[in-house]
C-alpha cells in the first residue's frame, strides 16, 4: 500500500526514535534477572516519563528552529512550586496542580517574548532565563524539602489495575490533550512552517508569530509537568543546579534520537518521547547486561554519538557543494 | 476573434512605472489581459515582464500608474490581498514549505476547519482535487515536499494556485522545469481554465509553447511594452526584431585584434563536461588573452558551468584541460592556486562574494590571505601595499579601508569582489554577471578593465544578462538552452538578433513558422 | 534600522576617538564593570582594594582560559558544550600522569592539554566532516568524556592530588603580588588577540562566521579552519580544567560544571554574535571580568545564591536588550 509508504515517511524519525528504543528495550527485558514483569515495566516507566515530559517541551521549541536551554530549571522550578502548594485536601491540591502548570506556562511565555518579541537569540536568552527560574527555585527551597499530596502522588505513580503504570497513562494523556491539538491546529502547522522555511510560511501569509509562542508557551506547560510529576516521585522539592542542566543537554540528545531535527520543521512530539525513554534505556541495559553501573556514562556516550552521525550519511548524496551551506 | 466580440479587459494597467534604485525597470507601461484567454509576455532579460507581475501580484508597488482590477481601481499592498481578490501567481521562485506534506502545502492559506483543528480528510480531498485539475494525479498528496523532484514541485505550487478560485492566474516560466509530458499537461489545463473564462498571464521563453498557448501576444522591450498583436501573425524573425533595440548606453573599449595562434593550447579547456541533467556535453576552449561570453537566457546552465569550472560540483563528467594537460578540480582551493590561478566572481556578491559586515581590508585580503602571511601569520605591511595597489588600480570609493564593506555602494562592493580575487594575479577569471544591479559609470570601469586583463594574458569567461556587454566585450560568445552549448558566435557574428535567436533556440532568419 | 544607527552614529561621533573605533558592545561592558565597582564601593571601600581586585581576576582567569576557547567557537557560528567534562578530563589526567613520579610531574600539563585537543578533534570531525550541528556533537562528546572520567575514577574523586607545577601555576606568584593564574591569562589572552588579529586563520574565522558560503568560494580550506578552532577549544577547556585543579589543589568530579554557562554568557556580553563572525576578544574579557565581578559582589553583599542567579540572569538579558537584539523582520 503506497498509503503505508507515506505514513512511514512522514513518521520516519519518530518511528527511528521508537525503533532504537524497543531494540533497547527488548535486549534490556530479555536480559534481566525478573523478565518482562509489571514491575521492571513500571520502573523503566517512573524513570522515562519526566524526561520524556522535558523532552516533548524541547520538541516544540526545536520544531520552530528554536532551542530552550532553560528547560531543566523550568522543570526543577515547578518541582519547587509543586513541593509547597499541591498539598493538603482534594481542592486546595488540584488547585495547586493548576498553579504549578500556570507557572510553567508563564516561563515559557517569557521566554517566548524575549525569543519572538525581543528579537534575542533563543540559545543565550534562554540561558539567561534558565538563572533566573533556578534562582527563583533556590529562592522557594534554599534546602530540599517540603511535601506533596501523597494520595495523588501515588494515584499517578502506581499501577492501574495493578498492570498499566499510571504514569504512562498520564504521559499518554497528555499526547492526546496538548500535543495532537497543537498539531492539528493552524497554528501549529505555522510553527511546523516557520522552523521549516521563515520566508516562505511569510510568503503563504501563516501566523509565524502567534505560532512559534504557542510552542514556547506550550513548552512552559510541558516542563511544568515534568516537574510536577517530580515532585509527586520524590515528594519534595529540590532546586538542584546539576538535575537541571542535566534534564536540559539530555532533552536535546532526546529531541534528536527522536527523529526531531534541530534546524527545525521536521519531527514529532512523540518521537521525543520515545527518544527520552531511548536515552534512559541505554542505562538500564548496561546493568542487565552486568556491565558495572560505571561504564553506563560512557556507553550511553558513544551509543549518542554514534545516533547522531548517522543523519550525515545524507551528505553523500549532496552534488553541489554549495548545498553544504544552505 | 473581432474587436466587436472581446470581452471587456479583466485587468488593466495604466502608465505604470517603476524604478529600482537608479535603474528604471518600468515606463509607462500599459496592458489589457482579456477574460478567457492566454496572453502571452515576451522579452528579452530585463525587459521589465517580471516587474509588470509582480506589481500584479503585490509583491513590489508601482511608483505611478494604475491598475484596474474588473474595472474596480486596486492597490494591493501584500500578495495576499491580492489573492483575496482573485488572482494567483505561480512564480518560479517557489513559495512551498519544504517539511511539510503536499495537501498542508495546497490548503496552507485556508486550511479546512473542524471544530478548531485542521480537517484533514476535508484538506486530502481538496488536495486531490487540485492537483486532478492541475492534470497531476501522479503526486501522492501525503508526499513531503522536499521529497519532490523540481518539476514535481512546480505541478503542486500550480495546483497551490488553482485552489483559491482565482479569476486571473499568472504564470512566470511556470513550465522551466517540466517534463514535455507534464507540459502537455498543464496546457490542458490552461486551456480549459481559458474556457472557464480565467484570464492567464503566461510568461515563457519557449517559443513553441507560446505558438502553441497563447492567443494574445505582447512584446516588452526596455520596461515598455512595444507591440500587442494576436497570436499567428507574426513570425519568430519579427518577434526577434521587436525585442532588439535596447538603448545603446555603454561605450565598450576596442577589442583586440587576435592573431590566431594554433601551437599554442588554450588556457582552458573542457571537453563533454556534464554535471546531473542540468549540464550536457559542454566543450569550449579559452585562449589567452580571450575573452569568451556566456549568453542565453537566465538559468540554462551558465551559472553551474562556472561552480564547475571552479571545482564546487560533485560528479562532473568530461574534462578539464589547462595548458593542455588534463586536471582534477576538487575545490575552490584547488581552483585558486596554480597552476590552475582561477578566480570566480560569483553570481551574488552579498552571501557568496563578500561578507558584508566585515571591513574593506579584510574582505580584499580574504582570497589572498595565503599570499600576503608567513607561516600563517599576515604581513601586514605586504597586505597593505597589495591592498593599496588595488583600490588605486580600481578606484574603489571608499571612506576608509576599515569601514565595513556593506556601507560601500554595489558598483564599489562589485569592485572590492574583483579585487580581491585580482589580488591573486589570476590567469582564468570566471565572471558571473558581474555588472548586475551596479551603475553604468562602474560598468563601464569593468569593461575596461576586462579588456586591460585580456591585454595582460589573463583567460576570461564571461557570462552575461546583458546582450549589450557580451556584444561589446566578448570575442566569442557561446550560447546556451536548457544545459547545452546551442551556437557559438565569433566577431562579427556577435549581434543582437543572433543572441536572441539563438537564446530562444530559434532560427532568426526563418519564415513562416508563425507564433 | 537605518534610523536608530543613524542615531547611534551621531552619539558615537562625538566621543573621543579611540572610544568611536570600540566596538560600542565591549564599551558597554567595560562601562558596567566600572558602574559595579562604583555600586561595590558604596557597600564597602574594599572593593577597590588592590588585594580584592587582584584576587577577582585571579578568579577570573580560570573563567577567562575557558571563554577564550569559547569565543572561537562562537565567532565561528558554532557553540562548545563539551565544555565541562573536557574540563575535568584535563584536570583530571594531568592529575593522573603526575602519579608517574617526576617525569610525570613535567609531563602533566601537556598530558592535560592534549586530552582536550582529542576532543576537540572529535567535535571538529563531527561539525566540519559530517556536518552534525556542534550543538549536538559538543553534547555528546561531552557525555562521552564524562564516561571515561566516571570509568576511570570509579565515580568518586581521583586521589591524585595536583602537582606542584600545576598548583604553582594557578596559585603562585612569580611576580611577587601577582598570582601565576592572572600571567596564564595574559598569556593566552595575548596569544588569542594575536591569533584572532593578525593570523591567515583568525581571518578565515570571522569570515566562515559571517558567511560559510563565501569564504569556501574564495577558496579557505573552510573545513580544517571549523576542525582546529574546535582543537583550540577543546584545548583551552582543558588548560582552564588543569588550572582550575591547581586552584582547588585536586580535580573533582564535575568541576566543569558551572563553566559551561558562564562561559557563553562572557563571550555574548562582551558582544561577540551568537550567530558568528562578529566580536572582539576584548569583550570576552570584559565579558569574564563582568561576570566574575558580578558573583562576587553579590555573594560579598550575602545575596543568597538565589537573588545571585536571578540578578545573573536579568543582568544579562537586560544587556541582550540594549545591544544583543537581531535586525526587525528577519
Amino acid at each position: 500500500m503506497s498509503e503505508w509508504r507515506f505514513w512511514l515517511n512522514e513518521q520516519r524519525g519518530t518511528l527511528m526514535g521508537l525503533a532504537i528504543f524497543l531494540v533497547m528495550f527488548v535486549v534490556y527485558v530479555a536480559n534481566h534477572p525478573a523478565g518482562f514483569t509489571a514491575n521492571v515495566v513500571h520502573t523503566a516507566a517512573n524513570k522515562g516519563v519526566l524526561l520524556a515530559f522535558v523532552a516533548m517541551a524541547q520538541a516544540l521549541v526545536v520544531i520552530t528552529a528554536g532551542i530552550d536551554l532553560s528547560v531543566g530549571m523550568i522543570f526543577v522550578l515547578t518541582n519547587c512550586i509543586a513541593s509547597w502548594i499541591v498539598v493538603g485536601a482534594a481542592v486546595p491540591s488540584a488547585l495547586g496542580v493548576v498553579a504549578v502548570l500556570a507557572a510553567g506556562m508563564l516561563c515559557g511565555a517569557v521566554n517566548g517574548l524575549l525569543v519572538i518579541y525581543g528579537r534575542l537569540q533563543p540559545i543565550v536568552a534562554t540561558i539567561a532565563t534558565g538563572a533566573v527560574y533556578f534562582g527563583l527555585a533556590l529562592l522557594l527551597r534554599p534546602f530540599p524539602g517540603g511535601s506533596v499530596n501523597e494520595e495523588l502522588a501515588d494515584a499517578l505513580t502506581g499501577r492501574l489495575f495493578g498492570v498499566i503504570p499510571s504514569s504512562l497513562v498520564a504521559l499518554t494523556a497528555v499526547v492526546l490533550i496538548v500535543w495532537l491539538p497543537f498539531r492539528r491546529s493552524v497554528v501549529g502547522r505555522a510553527a511546523y512552517a516557520a522552523g521549516s522555511s521563515e520566508p516562505a510560511a511569510f510568503m503563504s501569509g501563516m501566523p509565524i508569530r502567534r505560532g512559534k509562542f504557542a510552542a514556547y508557551l506550550l513548552g512552559g506547560l510541558l516542563a511544568g509537568m515534568g516537574g510536577l510529576f517530580l515532585t509527586f516521585f520524590t515528594y519534595t522539592g529540590e532546586a538542584a543546579y546539576a538535575s537541571g542542566s542535566a534534564y536540559t543537554l539530555w532533552s536535546i540528545a532526546a529531541v534528536v534520537l527522536g527523529g526531531v531535527s534541530l534546524y527545525g520543521g521536521r519531527g514529532s512530539a512523540v518521537g521525543a518521547i520515545f527518544g527520552a525513554f531511548a536515552a534512559r534505556t541505554t542505562g538500564d541495559m548496561l546493568f542487565a547486561f552486568d556491565v558495572e553501573p560505571l561504564w553506563q556514562p560512557l556507553l550511553q556516550g558513544i551509543v549518542l554519538m554514534i545516533a547522531v552521525s548517522i543523519g550525515s550519511l545524507a551528505l553523500l548524496r549532496v552534488r553541489n557543494r554549495l548545498d553544504w551551506f544552505q | 476573434m473581432t474587436a466587436a466580440e472581446t470581452p471587456p479587459p479583466l485587468i488593466r494597467m495604466e502608465g505604470v512605472s517603476k524604478r529600482y534604485g537608479g535603474v528604471r525597470a518600468l515606463e509607462n507601461a500599459q496592458l489589457e489581459v482579456a477574460p478567457g484567454g492566454i496572453h502571452a509576455i515576451l522579452g528579452e532579460n530585463g525587459a521589465g515582464k517580471s516587474t509588470l507581475i509582480k506589481i500584479m501580484a503585490g509583491v513590489v508597488a508601482a511608483d505611478e500608474g494604475r491598475m484596474l482590477f474588473d474595472g474596480r481601481e486596486v492597490n494591493f499592498r501584500s500578495p495576499a490581498e491580492a489573492a483575496a481578490a482573485g488572482i494567483a501567481c505561480v512564480f518560479q521562485e517557489l513559495s512551498l514549505i519544504p517539511d511539510l506534506s503536499v495537501a498542508d502545502n495546497i490548503v496552507i492559506s485556508n486550511p479546512p476547519r473542524r471544530f478548531g483543528m485542521i480537517d484533514r480528510r476535508a484538506q486530502r480531498a481538496i488536495a486531490e482535487e487540485a492537483l486532478a485539475r492541475a492534470g497531476a494525479e501522479d503526486i501522492h498528496p501525503r508526499a513531503a515536499v522536499k521529497d519532490l523532484p523540481l518539476s514535481r514541485r512546480q505541478m503542486v505550487e500550480i495546483a497551490k494556485a488553482l485552489t483559491v478560485k482565482p479569476r486571473a492566474l499568472i504564470l512566470d516560466e511556470a513550465t522551466s522545469a517540466l517534463t514535455a509530458g507534464d507540459v502537455a499537461k498543464v496546457f490542458a489545463v490552461l486551456k480549459r481554465l481559458r474556457e472557464e473564462g480565467l484570464a492567464l498571464l503566461y510568461i515563457s521563453h519557449r517559443m513553441h509553447e507560446i505558438a502553441e498557448l497563447a492567443d494574445t501576444c505582447t512584446v516588452f522591450r526596455n520596461g515598455r511594452n512595444v507591440a500587442t498583436f494576436e497570436a499567428g501573425t507574426r513570425s519568430n524573425g519579427e518577434i526577434v526584431e521587436m525585442m532588439i533595440g535596447r538603448e545603446y548606453s555603454h561605450v565598450f573599449p576596442p577589442k583586440a585584434i587576435r592573431m590566431a595562434e594554433p601551437a599554442k593550447a588554450p588556457v582552458l579547456e573542457c571537453r563533454n563536461l556534464g554535471w546531473t541533467d542540468r549540464l550536457r556535453d559542454i566543450s569550449l576552449t579559452v585562449g589567452e588573452g580571450e575573452v569568451v561570453g556566456l549568453g542565453g537566457l537566465e538559468g540554462q546552465g551558465q551559472r553551474l558551468l562556472l561552480l564547475a569550472l571552479f571545482g564546487v560540483l560533485r560528479g562532473t563528467t568530461g574534462s578539464v584541460l589547462i595548458d593542455g594537460a588534463p586536471v582534477t578540480i576538487s575545490s575552490p582551493a584547488t581552483a585558486r592556486k596554480s597552476p590552475l590561478s582561477m578566480a570566480l566572481i560569483p553570481e551574488d556578491r552579498n552571501t557568496e562574494g563578500l561578507m558584508l559586515p566585515m571591513t574593506v581590508r579584510e574582505n580584499l585580503s580574504f582570497a589572498a590571505l595565503d599570499r600576503v602571511s608567513r607561516g600563517g601569520v599576515i604581513d601586514r605591511d605586504k597586505e597593505e601595499r597589495l591592498i593599496d595597489d588595488m583600490v588605486r588600480l580600481l578606484e574603489i570609493k571608499t571612506a576608509g579601508l576599515d569601514v565595513p564593506v556593506g556601507a560601500l555602494s554595489g558598483g564599489n562592493q562589485q569592485k572590492v569582489v574583483i579585487a580581491k580575487w585580482l589580488m591573486r594575479t589570476p590567469r582564468i577569471i570566471l565572471l558571473n554577471d558581474p555588472t548586475r544591479g551596479i551603475d553604468v559609470g562602474t560598468k563601464q570601469e569593468l569593461y575596461q578593465l576586462l579588456r586591460r586583463l585580456a591585454e595582460s594574458g589573463a583567460a576570461i569567461l564571461f557570462y552575461s544578462t546583458d546582450y549589450d556587454e557580451l556584444i561589446g566585450c566578448c570575442d566569442r560568445v557561446l550560447v546556451l538552452y536548457d544545459g547545452r552549448v546551442v551556437r557559438e558566435l565569433e566577431g562579427g557574428e556577435i549581434t543582437e538578433r543572433a543572441l536572441i535567436a539563438s537564446a530562444l533556440n530559434v532560427q532568426a532568419g526563418q519564415e513562416g513558422t508563425a507564433v | 534600522m537605518s534610523e536608530t544607527s543613524e542615531r547611534r552614529m551621531s552619539i558615537r561621533a562625538r566621543l573621543p576617538g579611540f572610544l568611536r573605533r570600540a566596538d560600542p558592545a565591549v564599551v558597554t561592558a567595560f562601562g558596567c564593570i566600572l558602574l559595579l565597582l562604583f555600586l561595590g564601593s558604596l557597600y564597602s571601600s574594599n572593593f577597590l582594594s588592590p588585594d580584592y581586585l587582584l584576587q577577582q581576576l585571579k578568579v577570573a582567569s580560570f573563567l577567562g582560559v575557558v571563554a577564550a576557547g569559547m569565543m572561537v567557537a562562537i565567532l565561528l557560528g558554532h557553540i562548545d558544550l563539551s565544555v565541562p567534562w573536557v574540563m575535568t578530563a584535563g584536570a583530571m589526567m594531568a592529575c593522573a600522569v603526575a602519579g608517574f613520579g617526576d617525569t610525570g610531574s613535567v609531563a602533566a600539563i601537556p598530558a592535560g592539554v592534549l586530552c582536550g585537543v582529542a576532543f576537540g578533534l572529535l567535535n571538529g570531525i563531527g561539525v566540519a566532516f559530517l556536518r552534525i550541528p556542534s550543538m549536538i556533537v559538543t553534547l555528546a562528546s561531552n557525555v562521552v568524556a564524562q564516561g571515561l572520567m566516571v570509568v576511570y575514577t570509579g565515580g568518586f574523586s581521583p586521589q591524585d592530588s595536583a602537582p606542584p607545577a600545576v598548583r604553582w601555576l594557578a596559585t603562585g606568584a612569580v611576580v611577587p603580588g601577582l598570582p601565576n593564574a592572572i600571567l596564564v591569562w595574559g598569556g593566552v589572552s595575548v596569544a588569542m588577540v594575536f591569533l584572532l588579529t593578525r593570523t591567515a586563520f583568525g581571518r578565515a574565522v570571522y569570515g566562515i562566521g559571517n558567511s560559510e558560503r563565501a569564504a569556501f568560494l574564495s577558496g579557505v580550506g573552510t573545513r580544517r579552519v571549523i576542525m582546529t578552532a574546535f582543537v583550540i577549544s577543546g584545548a583551552l577547556s582543558a588548560f582552564g580544567g588543569v588550572l582550575l585543579a591547581g586552584y582547588a589543589s585536586k580535580a573533582a568530579q564535575a568541576m566543569g560544571d558551572p563553566y559551561l554557562l558562564p562561559s557563553i554568557a562572557a563571550v555574548v556580553l562582551g558582544g561577540t554574535s551568537i550567530l558568528g563572525g562578529r566580536g572582539s576578544y576584548f569583550g570576552t574579557v570584559a565579558g569574564v571580568i563582568l561576570i566574575t565581578l558580578l558573583q562576587s559582589i553579590l555573594s560579598v553583599m550575602q545575596m543568597p545564591e538565589a537573588g545571585r542567579q536571578i540578578v545573573y540572569g536579568v543582568v544579562i538579558i537586560v544587556m541582550l536588550l540594549l545591544y544583543g537584539r537581531a535586525p526587525p523582520n528577519r
